[in-house]
């Protein structure tokens, strides 16, 4: 022990260690392994068990129970059974349970925060300034919700029963963002924690007994990946919830294809972090802190790409060497320690073997210096230079404490660098320049953006991917659309399949209406009538099987060629909503002009009665009214969350957008998905019905005269699945409407798993397109969009 | 952030006194200072590194060793100096320092205002304890600068051997930096070879950006320390500001190689402030900077609050006020 005097001439930090006590007691009266929570009762933990372990001296300090089929039925039941009664309760008595479920993680702080650390590996300091007063927070931030529902949420239910499995990085700040929004909404939850770091999962059970939660409302069952997927894809499961890697979301995503189930996904990310010439560059380095030194990196959100303007690279490159020399690497439990160990030693090598990768391929890589403990895992934060973009290291997630390296010459470029990624979770943008931060904030695709700041969180903002680090978001108004449904008419009835295979040569015994002037239905692509590629069109026919007319026979090339005029559009998406407004606008009075035309075609090609087919025409003009009235209405919100910063949570479009038109009512079903779709900016190829595409033909004709951007609305008419699939399958559509079969609906989610794409399906049943809740509304501005939340904080 | 390993000062190294530099906007115009980033890393900073037992006992200690023991009240009477100097000399009871093995502890200066120098001089001689004065019009500085120098000579005459100055605000809310420059440095030319403390007044600056040019001024028109606050402004020293000056300090290190001390005072209150601006020196910029020929506190109640801390480490029994001599 040294003495003051010594102390006083080095001027060291001495140890500084939290006490692990009553963590250990409580280690203690759970060495008999941790069971599964079912039904409100643990259930008694089975061989085989794996361990816990402590990643910061390689301890086992617990041992897991792994459920398999029984256990994920008996789970999945209670959570069945719970559900109707924890609906029905009213939003204020769960609203007490949430905010009880708060309280409680408020009254064991310190305990919690203990045990996470020691089961995560993460820093006392974050666990105890971070994680859980976040945890707490968004209980209180959805006790709220649960108390507003009826009011805020009118019109839609709760989803039911939910599969919801969560990663080791956050572990019980994933389960609150999990759980939280799911009970507020009156669903059931069966969670499934990492086993790397199950042990607050099951803390948070005992507070669901202290408080009185009734039984089946929250059930926690333990195991790997296995289990998870029991779960994911058991048949009862109404709605998946999972954050993680993107490859197994990839895989959530193909399992659950067809089920129905509801669907959101948390992902990976490799985001951006710019530092423009006129940023507060001490401010940055902070920001590089905590950003990938936070949490040993893993963050799924971490700002892994630092891209730095190259007037002032080598300045900030030593500023972050200088400030790797501070940070403090060791004991989790050590207050004053930054920097903890890695989860686990497969992790630990995974992340070694990508940084020998980026050494191999040239990069050069600067370690915090001194020397790490001998037992546990632990990684030197770090970052690279000298890396360039085809680097494995800038294109993969490392998920440990080292970020690479970029320079750029012009904001432009820094946007461009930035979005050069399969992902978009988020990116942080450092200027003193509003103009210029804004600017980049608005054209990075990524879900959150932090100006001057980073890694900031709270439950009134939502958190969430674009791209390939998934779908849904958390937090927030946004997050709980994710646990609810809309009411629909319990009346379902399947779609039928189109009358007719799209055959080239007409089908036997049909005789011609006599043709006034022989009509050539093109495609529609980039604002211009095009041949297909197939050279081919195949007959349209009529009431009585009459062949009314051609249409032209569009295939896979029609598909690419459509989504790349649609991809090139770039203003539609940045013109003011009012502009919007005027062309749909103008699309109705030119629809109306025509109103005559086109409902005498749908009564020849649906057999409608003239009735029936104005009325489908009318409501078409409508409904350009009301989403051209939307186009300027449905920007986003100012968000609540900490005091002097800006957090606007916007509505932006996806960019290209894929849709798939039914063959019940052929004009009002391709303008509801249509018009919303544009309203919000996005640019849309569209599969028209296929037993009804002259209705198509005819409409870009009103389209050519109602001002809109070529591009934008692009018209293929063919073999619907077969153009589908191709669309579903394209990485450069974000998102994918489809109103077809029930297996086609299976079909497209499947393969939408390439780039990930969300993909809205109404599962094969035909929809009330006249009908306020089913064909119009709230639902598809918000299926049009995707929520980009911007942190802006200020002050001088 | 920190200073680079290359331009870390060893713990025991020298240095000579500051030069200044020439007049050169080039070094702050235009530089801005994000707020929120700053308040961030003030409060994380304090929240990174803690100090416990033996070692939070150590660096209170420390602490007593930067503190300028100071009274600047309209009240001051040559008894009410020699008190405090009595105590500058002795901060701890001997039976403390026995249980904390040391043999010998002041405070880092005794601060006063000019007309007290002579009686501070004569209270502390022998003791190695230097008197500061404050002086050119103190606190506000609204005075004709012939007789601001005038009060420097006059302080520094009578035996002060530091000065903390203030500076014209009208001069950095103005935007008149030359003008700043020419008064500092004519201050520093009066002071001869006492040292130089320059206050801010940043409570009156206001922006950080503002406090980052003054200070940078400050530096090149050669103050040996920068320094906060009067502590008659209506927002004394705080982490954020205190984070700004010392980056500032860092710029003008690296690009002058000289070394300029920095002194928040006003407002620091007990023992936790004590260690917290110790933090703050050593995380941004090394553990040379903690010692107290470039690190002071300006302080009058402080030091109360850190010998009932340190009672209370030998004891395990918190202490109460009267237990302790009166400064």
């Amino acid at each position: 022990m040294p003495s003051i005097k010594d102390i006083m001439e080095k001027m060291d930090y001495g140890p500084a260690i939290e006490s692990d006590a009553e963590v250990r007691n409580w280690l203690a009266t759970h060495s008999a392994g941790v069971g599964h929570f079912i039904n409100g009762c643990f259930v008694a933990p089975e061989e085989p068990m794996s361990d816990v372990i402590n990643p910061a001296n390689e301890e086992v300090i617990a041992r897991l129970s792994k459920a398999g089929p029984d256990q994920i039925n008996a789970a999945v039941k209670a959570a069945r059974a719970a559900q109707p009664k924890w609906a029905s309760l009213e939003g204020h008595v769960r609203a007490r349970y949430l905010y009880a479920i708060a309280r409680h993680v408020q009254k064991k702080e310190r305990f919690l925060a203990v045990l996470e650390t020691i089961d995560n590996g993460k820093t006392i300091r974050e666990t105890r300034d971070c994680d859980i007063p976040l945890v707490a927070r968004h209980f209180y931030h959805h006790a709220g919700w649960a108390e507003l529902l009826d009011i805020e949420f009118r019109g839609y239910k709760p989803v039911g029963v939910c599969g919801q499995v969560i990663p080791w990085n956050f572990p019980l700040l994933m389960l609150a963002w999990k759980i939280a929004p799911a009970l507020a909404t009156g669903n059931t939850v069966v969670l499934k924690p990492s086993e790397l770091t199950p042990l607050t999962a099951q803390a948070f059970a005992e507070i669901c007994i202290e408080i009185g939660l009734p039984k089946g409302v929250v059930n926690i069952v333990h195991g790997d990946g296995e289990t998870g997927a029991l779960l994911t894809g058991h048949p009862d499961v109404d709605k998946v919830a999972f954050t993680g890697s993107t490859k197994v979301g990839r895989l959530i995503r193909e399992q659950t294809a067809g089920s129905g189930k509801k669907l959101s996904l948390e992902l990976g990310g490799k985001s951006p972090f710019i530092v423009f010439e006129d940023a507060d560059q001490d401010a940055a380095v902070e920001g590089v802190v905590d950003a990938i030194w936070f949490n040993q990196g893993e963050v799924c959100c971490a700002g892994s790409r630092i891209i730095v303007q190259e007037g002032i690279a080598e300045s900030f490159f030593a500023r972050l060497k200088a400030r790797l020399s501070t940070l403090r690497i060791g004991d989790p439990l050590d207050k004053a320690n930054d920097v903890g160990a890695i989860v686990s030693r497969p992790q630990l090598e995974r992340i070694q073997n990508l940084l020998a990768a980026g050494m191999t391929e040239g990069a050069v890589l600067h370690s915090a210096p001194g020397p790490l403990p001998n037992k546990g895992f632990f990684c030197a934060p770090g970052f690279f230079t000298e890396t360039a973009p085809a680097h494995r290291v800038n294109r993969e997630e490392i998920f440990g404490p080292i970020a690479t390296t970029l320079t750029f010459r012009t904001p432009e470029e820094a946007v461009l660098l930035a979005n050069d990624t399969r992902y978009g979770l988020a990116a942080s943008i450092w200027s003193q320049d509003i103009d210029r931060a804004i600017a980049a904030a608005a054209k990075v695709k990524a879900g959150v953006i932090w100006i001057n700041s980073t890694n900031l969180f709270d439950a009134g903002a939502a958190f969430g991917g674009y791209r390939e680090s998934g779908y849904g978001r958390e937090g927030s108004r946004a997050g709980l659309f994710e646990y609810l449904l809309p009411l629909r008419s319990d009346q379902l009835s399947l779609r039928p399949e189109p009358n007719r295979e799209c055959a080239v040569t007409a089908p036997n015994r049909v005789h011609y209406a006599a043709p006034a002037i022989n009509i050539t239905a093109k495609l529609y692509i980039g604002g211009k009538q095009v041949r297909a590629d197939s050279g081919q069109s195949y007959p349209v026919m009529g009431k009585n099987d009459a062949v009314i007319g051609h249409a032209a026979l569009g295939n896979r090339k029609d598909i690419r060629n459509a989504v790349e005029a649609a991809a090139k559009v770039d203003s539609w998406g940045n013109i003011a909503g009012h502009n919007r407004a005027q062309v749909l606008y103008f699309l109705a009075e030119n629809l109306s002009q025509r109103s005559t035309e086109f409902a005498e075609l749908l009564v020849q090609t649906t057999g409608a009665t003239t009735k029936a087919a104005n009325s489908e025409v009318e409501a078409a003009i409508r409904r350009c009214f009301w989403y051209a009235a939307y186009a300027d209405k449905f920007a986003g919100a100012l968000q609540s969350t900490k005091q002097r910063h800006v957090t606007l949570s916007l509505n932006e479009p996806w960019g290209v957008m894929g849709l798939v038109c039914p063959d019940e009512m052929p004009l009002l079903s391709m303008l509801s998905l249509i018009l919303p779709a544009i309203a919000m900016g996005n640019s849309v190829v569209t599969i028209a019905s296929q037993s009804h595409p002259l209705v198509a033909s005819t409409f870009y004709q009103v389209l050519e005269t109602s001002d809109i951007p070529n591009g934008v609305v692009n018209l293929i008419t063919g073999s619907r699945d077969d153009l589908a699939k191709t669309l579903a399958e394209h990485d450069e559509v974000a998102c994918l409407w489809y109103c077809g079969s029930k297996a086609g609906s299976t079909m497209v989610e499947q393969v939408s798993c390439g780039n990930l794409k969300a993909v809205w399906t109404d599962g094969g049943y035909v929809r009330d397109w006249l009908s306020t809740r089913e064909g119009y509304g709230e639902e598809y501005l918000r299926r049009a969009t995707q929520v980009k939340t911007v942190w802006l904080p200020f002050g001088e | 952030m920190a200073l680079n390993p290359e331009h870390q000062l060893a713990s025991n190294s020298s240095f000579e006194r500051v030069t200044g530099a020439d007049f050169t906007p080039a070094w702050f115009e235009g530089y801005r200072v994000n707020l929120s980033a700053t308040e961030r890393r003030a409060t994380t900073l304090m929240t990174r590194r803690t100090v416990k037992k033996d070692w939070q006992a150590a660096w209170l200690a420390h602490a007593i060793t930067c503190i300028d023991l100071t009274t600047l009240a309209g009240d001051d009477t040559p008894d009410r100096v020699r008190r405090l100097c009595a105590k500058a000399r002795q901060p701890l009871r001997d039976d403390i320092m026995t249980a904390l093995g040391l043999d010998a502890l002041c405070v880092g200066a005794v601060c006063v205002y000019p007309t007290m120098v002579n009686h501070a001089v004569k209270a502390l001689e022998g003791s190695g304890v230097p008197v500061a004065s404050v002086a050119t019009g103190f606190p506000a500085g609204l005075m004709p600068l012939s007789l601001r120098l005038a009060e420097i000579k006059y302080a520094v005459e009578h035996g002060a051997q530091e000065i903390d100055v203030v500076i014209t605000r009208e001069h950095v809310l103005t935007g008149h930096w030359s003008k700043l420059y020419d008064e500092i440095a004519a201050m520093r030319e009066a002071c001869g070879r006492a040292h130089m403390k320059t206050i801010l007044a940043t409570g009156d600056l206001q922006t950080l950006g503002n406090v980052y040019k003054a200070s940078m001024v400050a530096m090149q028109a050669g103050s040996d320390f920068i320094k906060t606050s009067t502590g008659k402004e209506a927002i004394n020293a705080t982490l954020p500001v205190s984070l700004t000056m010392v980056r500032a300090l860092r710029d003008f290190y690296q690009k002058t190689g000289q070394i300029v001390g920095f002194k928040p005072a006003g407002g620091l209150k007990n023992a936790k402030d004590a260690i917290s601006w110790l933090i703050l020196m050593k995380e941004e910029l090394g553990t040379r900077w903690t010692r107290n020929d470039l690190f002071r506190l300006g302080a009058s109640s402080m030091l109360g609050d850190i010998e009932r801390q340190l009672e209370h480490h030998i004891t395990g029994r918190y202490s109460a006020a009267n237990r302790h001599a009166l400064a």
